[in-house]
C-alpha cells in the first residue's frame, strides 16, 4: 500500500492527499461518537427490555413482592430469566456455540442444518429488512420520509407472483431475474405516485405513503379475490405459488432457508452508496436533500430529483417484495410483509441513512427476529418484547442528547471532540 | 442604573466568546459596545439580558449582585433588549405585541387595552417614538418597528436597554431618528447600550466606548480621544484602509441589459417595478437601498431564482429572461446569494463538495452519470490555496467554516468558471474587516477582467467605496442612477424615495444610458 502511494503523491504533489492527521481524529471521533451512541441505545433499549421482562413475568414479579424479606431470589430470579431469555435471543439469532462445535464434530447434514438454522433465518429477515431500509434512507437522502416501504412492498410482491405464475416452463436464467425486475418495477410504480405528487403538487409524501399503504393493503385483498392468483380449488384468501423457474435458489441447501434474496440485498446496498457517492444523480440527490434551496440555486432540477428518489425507494422496496415471494413466503395473503415496511424505518433510522449503516441495523433487527421466535420458546416472554426493544433503540437514536445525559458523555467544539467522563457517579 | 459586569467569561466548547469581559455602565450614558462580527458584543449582551449563562464572572446593578437566569429575570431587574431580529407578531397590533406577556388585565381576565393603549401614548410622547399604538406591526416601516420594540422595553420601565446593531436596517435619516430617540431616553436617566460595527456612529453619539477583539475587551474610550481609525485598528488588531484600492474603470459596453423587469414579492404585491438598467463590462454597478426595497427579489430573478412578470433581461446578447439557474450559469453570470448559509452552500457537505455545486457535472468532476470524488478535491485543494481559505481540511463540513471562509467558498466557486456578469447580493454581510477587504478586492479584479459586476448592498459605505455607478432602489423602483461622488445625504433622500430636484441624478441616469 506505501509502496504505491509513493510514486503517485511525487508525480502529482497538488493532488488529493489524506487529509492532515488532527482532521482525521476529528471526523473519527466525530464517527465513533455516532457508533458509540447507537452502542449505548442499543444497551439502554436490552436493559429497559429487561425491566419489562420482570414486571410482566408474574414468577419474578411475585419475587419483587417479596424483596423485603428475601432480597436474593427477587434478583437471582430476575437474572435468571434476563439472562435465559437474552441468551435465546442471541443463540436463537447467531447459533448455538455449543451446536456448532457439534456440526463440526459429528459432520452429518443434520447437525449442520441445526447448526447454522439460526444464522440462516437471521439472512432470511434480513433481507427484505435491509432493501425496505435502503428503500427508506435513498429516499431520506433525497430529503424525503418514505413511510410507504410497506405499499412498495407489496406493489412488488404482487407484481413478482404474476410474473412468477403466469410464465411457466421459462428457464430459470430468464424468468427468475424477470420475475425481479417486475417486482422491482411494481414497487417504482408505487413509488412514483407519491413522488410525481409531491414533485408536481406539493402533496406531502408522508401523508401520500401512508395513505397508499392502506390502498396496498387492501389492494391485495382484492388480488386474492381472483382466480388467477387463487388457482383452481382455493376458497381461501391465499395465492398460487410462483412456478419453481422463478424462484430464487437457496445457498445452503434446501434444508436452510436462507436463499440469493441476502446477495441481492447487500448487492443493492452497494449500489446504493455508489449510487450517492460516485455518480452526479447521487450528489444531485444528496443537494436536493441537504437543501433544495442550494441545489435550486445550483441549477439542479429538485422536481425531478423528488420523483427519481421515490421512484428508485420505491423500486428498492419492490425488490424487497419480490424477494420475499420468490425466495421464502412464495403465496400471497392479506397484509403481505407484515412490519416489515414500517421496521425498516427503523432499520434506516438506526444506520443513519448511510447504505454501511443500514446493512448492520438490518443484520441486527433481522437476529431480533429470528432470536425472539427462540426467546419466546425458551421462556414466556413473547416475541412483541423484541419489539419493545427495537422501539426504544429508536428512542434512544432519536435523542442523542439523552443518550449522552444518561451515560454522562460530554461534546465539545461541535460535537467534534468526545471524552467519556466514566460512569455513575 | 449603572450596570457593572465583572470578570464575564463564556465558553462553547473550545470556543471562548467572551474572556473575563469587565464593563460598566453609567446611569444617563449611551455606552458603545464596538467590534466585529464574532468579538462577543452579543453574546455579552445576551448574557446580561439572561439569554446565556456565563461561566465565570457576576453582573451588578447599582452594586447589588443580579441572579439572571432569563429574559424575565432580566426585564425584572429594569434591563431591556431590543434584538437585531425583531420579536414582534406582525399581526398584531403596536399595543398587543407591547403587553404580550404581561396583559394588563380586567376583573375577570379581559384584556385592559385601554390602559396599554394609553401607556403606550404616554411613553410615545415622553421620548418622541411617534408610535401609534394601534397601527398593525406588519404595515410599520421597519424604523418604527425598532421603537415598538424600544417602547415594550420602557413598558416594563427599563433603565438599562440594549440595542444589537440597532442601525443595520435603518436609513440614513431613519437613523437620525434614532439617535434623537436615544437622547431622550439618557437625558431622562436611562442608559442605553449600543452595540455596533460601524466607527461612523459610535463616534457620534457614544459617551463611552468600549472595544471587543476576540472576546476581550482591547480598549476603552471616549469619542472625544479617539478617532475612526484608531477604532478601526482596535477592533481588526492592525492598520485598516477605508478605501478599497481600485482604478479608474474602464467600462466596454452593455453586457448586462434589464429593460421594463418587474418582479413579484410573493405576497400579491410587486417587489420590483418596470426597473431598466444597463450594466457595462468592466464597471462596478452598486444597488443601493435600505433593505426591503426589492433588491434582494432584482437579484434572484435575474439568476433565475424568481419568475419575472414581465421585462426583457440579455447577457452580452443573449435572451435569459426565461432562464433557470442553470442556463443563466451557462450564460456566463456569476451569483453571490446574499443568504449564503440557504442559497450558498450546503451546509452538511464538504467544503471541497461546496466548491463544486453547480460545476458537478462537467469535466472534470463528472460526465453523465459519473462522479469523481478524486477530482473534487483535487479542485478543493487548488481553491482553498488559491483563495486563502481557511479550514482544517477540504473534507470537513462547510458548516465548521468562519462566515468569511464561507464567503471564500462561495466566491470561489462562482470565479472558477468564466463570467460574463457577477451579480453580488450583500457579499460582505456579516463578515469581519479582513474578509470584507478580501470580498471587496476580488469584486474589483473581477471588474478589472471586464465582467459586468452588478453589486447590491444595504452598505451606504460598501457602495460609495466599490461602486462606478450607483443605482437607488426605493420600493421596488429606480429613483436614480448617480455617480460615487454624490454626497451622502442625496443618496440617502434618494434611497427614501425622495427623487424631487435631484438633478444630478436624472444626470447621471441619462449619461449612463
Amino acid at each position: 500500500m506505501a509502496a504505491e502511494g509513493v510514486p503517485e503523491a511525487a508525480a502529482a504533489p497538488a493532488g488529493p492527499r489524506a487529509p492532515a492527521w488532527p482532521v482525521r481524529v476529528a471526523l473519527l471521533a466525530e464517527r465513533s461518537s455516532t457508533l458509540v451512541v447507537t452502542a449505548l441505545a442499543i444497551l439502554s433499549a436490552l436493559i429497559v427490555g429487561a425491566v419489562i421482562m420482570i414486571v410482566t413475568t408474574p414468577e419474578t414479579l411475585g419475587a419483587w413482592g417479596h424483596v423485603l424479606s428475601n432480597p436474593a431470589r427477587a434478583l437471582t430470579t430476575s437474572w435468571a430469566l434476563i439472562e435465559t431469555a437474552y441468551a435465546a435471543l442471541f443463540t436463537g439469532s447467531a447459533g448455538d456455540p455449543a451446536a456448532y462445535v457439534h456440526a463440526f464434530a459429528v459432520r452429518t447434514p443434520g447437525a449442520f442444518t441445526n447448526a447454522f438454522s439460526p444464522l440462516s433465518e437471521t439472512l432470511v429477515a434480513t433481507a427484505p429488512l435491509l432493501l425496505c431500509g435502503l428503500s427508506v434512507s435513498l429516499a431520506f437522502r433525497a430529503g424525503l420520509f418514505n413511510i410507504g416501504a410497506t405499499s412498495q412492498l407489496i406493489a412488488g410482491a404482487i407484481v413478482a407472483s404474476w410474473v412468477g405464475i403466469s410464465l411457466p416452463g421459462l428457464p430459470l436464467a430468464v424468468h427468475m431475474p424477470l420475475a425481479l425486475l417486475a417486482g422491482c418495477a411494481g414497487g417504482a410504480a408505487a413509488g412514483w405516485i407519491p413522488g410525481v405528487l409531491r414533485a408536481r403538487t406539493g402533496a406531502h409524501e408522508v401523508i401520500v405513503t401512508i395513505m397508499l399503504n392502506y390502498v396496498a393493503l387492501n389492494l391485495i385483498v382484492y388480488i386474492l379475490s381472483l382466480p388467477f392468483f387463487l388457482g383452481p380449488q382455493q376458497v381461501n384468501s391465499i395465492s398460487r405459488a410462483p412456478a419453481g423457474s422463478a424462484l430464487l435458489p437457496h445457498l445452503a441447501g434446501a434444508s436452510l432457508r436462507v436463499n440469493a434474496g441476502i446477495l441481492l440485498a447487500l448487492a443493492a446496498a452497494w449500489v446504493v452508496a455508489w449510487l450517492l457517492q460516485r455518480t452526479t444523480l447521487g450528489f444531485r440527490f444528496r443537494m436536493a436533500g441537504a437543501s433544495q434551496d442550494a441545489a435550486r440555486a445550483a441549477g439542479v432540477d429538485v422536481r425531478r430529483m423528488i420523483t427519481l428518489a421515490m421512484v428508485l425507494a420505491g423500486g428498492l422496496a419492490g425488490l424487497a417484495g419480490a424477494v420475499q415471494v420468490l425466495g421464502v413466503d412464495p403465496q400471497l395473503v392479506p397484509a403481505y410483509g407484515g412490519e416489515i415496511g414500517f421496521t425498516a424505518i427503523t432499520v434506516a433510522l438506526l444506520g443513519r441513512a448511510r447504505p454501511g449503516g443500514v446493512v448492520l441495523a438490518a443484520l441486527l433487527f433481522g437476529a431480533f427476529q429470528a432470536g425472539g421466535l427462540q426467546m419466546q420458546a425458551a421462556t414466556t416472554v413473547p416475541l412483541e418484547l423484541v419489539q419493545v426493544i427495537e422501539a426504544v433503540i429508536v428512542f434512544f437514536i432519536a435523542a442523542p442528547a439523552l443518550v449522552r445525559a444518561i451515560y454522562r458523555i460530554r461534546t465539545q467544539g461541535g460535537g467534534f471532540r468526545l471524552f467519556s467522563q466514566g460512569w455513575g457517579g | 442604573m449603572r450596570l457593572e459586569l465583572r470578570q464575564i467569561t463564556k465558553r462553547f466548547g473550545s470556543l471562548v466568546a467572551c474572556d473575563a469581559v469587565d464593563l460598566e455602565v453609567a446611569p444617563g450614558e449611551v455606552h458603545a459596545l464596538l467590534g466585529e462580527n464574532g468579538a462577543g458584543k452579543t453574546t455579552l449582551m445576551n448574557v446580561c439580558y439572561g439569554l446565556y449563562r456565563p461561566d465565570q464572572g457576576t453582573i451588578l446593578a447599582d452594586g447589588r449582585p443580579l441572579h439572571i437566569t432569563s429574559p424575565r429575570d432580566a426585564l425584572a431587574a429594569r434591563i431591556g433588549m431590543v434584538h437585531q431580529h425583531f420579536m414582534l407578531v406582525p399581526v398584531f397590533t403596536v399595543a398587543e405585541n407591547v403587553v404580550l406577556g404581561h396583559e394588563p388585565v380586567h376583573l375577570g381576565g379581559f384584556l385592559d387595552r385601554r390602559r396599554a393603549r394609553t401607556e403606550i401614548r404616554r411613553l410615545s410622547e415622553a421620548f418622541g417614538l411617534a408610535v401609534d399604538p394601534d397601527r398593525v406591526v406588519e404595515t410599520l416601516p421597519v424604523g418604527v418597528q425598532q421603537r415598538v420594540e424600544i417602547v415594550k422595553a420602557l413598558v416594563r420601565d427599563a433603565q438599562l436597554l440594549i440595542l444589537d446593531e440597532p442601525t443595520a436596517v435603518l436609513t440614513p435619516q431613519e437613523t437620525t431618528d434614532l439617535f434623537r430617540v436615544m437622547r431622550s431616553l439618557t437625558a431622562d436617566g436611562r442608559s442605553i447600550v449600543f452595540i455596533t460595527h460601524k466607527l461612523g456612529e459610535v463616534l457620534e453619539i457614544a459617551d463611552r466606548i468600549t472595544v471587543l477583539r476576540q472576546g476581550r475587551v482591547v480598549g476603552r474610550t471616549t469619542p472625544a480621544e479617539t478617532s475612526a481609525a484608531e477604532l478601526a485598528s482596535m477592533m481588526v488588531g492592525r492598520s485598516v484602509e477605508f478605501q478599497v484600492a481600485k482604478g479608474a474603470a474602464a467600462p466596454t459596453g452593455a453586457v448586462l441589459d434589464i429593460q421594463g423587469l418587474t418582479v413579484a414579492d410573493g405576497r400579491g404585491g410587486l417587489a420590483v417595478e418596470d426597473l431598466t438598467l444597463q450594466v457595462r463590462g468592466g464597471e462596478i454597478l452598486a444597488i443601493a437601498g435600505v433593505q426591503g426595497n426589492g433588491q434582494t427579489e432584482l437579484a434572484r430573478a435575474l439568476y433565475g431564482l424568481l419568475p419575472k412578470l414581465s421585462g426583457r433581461v440579455t447577457v452580452a446578447g443573449v435572451d435569459v429572461t426565461a432562464a433557470t439557474p442553470r442556463r443563466a450559469a451557462q450564460a456566463g453570470v456569476g451569483f453571490i446569494p446574499e443568504d449564503r448559509h440557504r442559497e450558498g452552500l450546503v451546509l452538511s457537505f464538504s467544503v471541497a463538495e461546496n466548491l463544486v455545486l453547480d460545476l458537478f457535472d462537467r469535466p472534470p468532476f463528472g460526465r453523465g452519470l459519473r462522479f469523481d470524488p478524486r477530482a473534487v478535491r483535487a479542485n478543493a485543494i487548488a481553491r482553498v490555496r488559491e483563495f486563502d481559505i481557511r479550514t482544517a481540511s477540504v473534507d470537513v463540513p462547510a458548516s465548521t467554516l468562519s462566515g468569511g471562509n464561507q464567503q471564500k467558498v462561495v466566491l470561489a466557486r462562482e470565479f472558477s468558471r468564466p463570467l460574463r456578469v457577477l451579480i453580488a447580493a450583500q457579499p460582505t454581510r456579516g463578515l469581519d474587516v479582513g474578509s470584507t477587504e478580501t470580498v471587496h478586492h476580488r469584486l474589483v479584479e473581477e471588474r478589472d477582467r471586464g465582467t459586468a459586476v452588478l453589486l447590491v448592498s444595504t452598505e451606504l459605505d460598501e457602495v460609495l467605496a466599490l461602486a462606478d455607478r450607483i443605482a437607488v432602489m426605493y420600493r421596488g423602483r429606480l429613483t436614480g442612477v448617480v455617480d460615487p461622488t454624490t454626497p451622502r445625504d442625496a443618496i440617502g433622500l434618494l434611497m427614501a424615495g425622495i427623487t424631487s430636484g435631484s438633478g444630478r441624478a436624472d444626470r447621471a441616469a441619462g449619461g449612463a444610458g
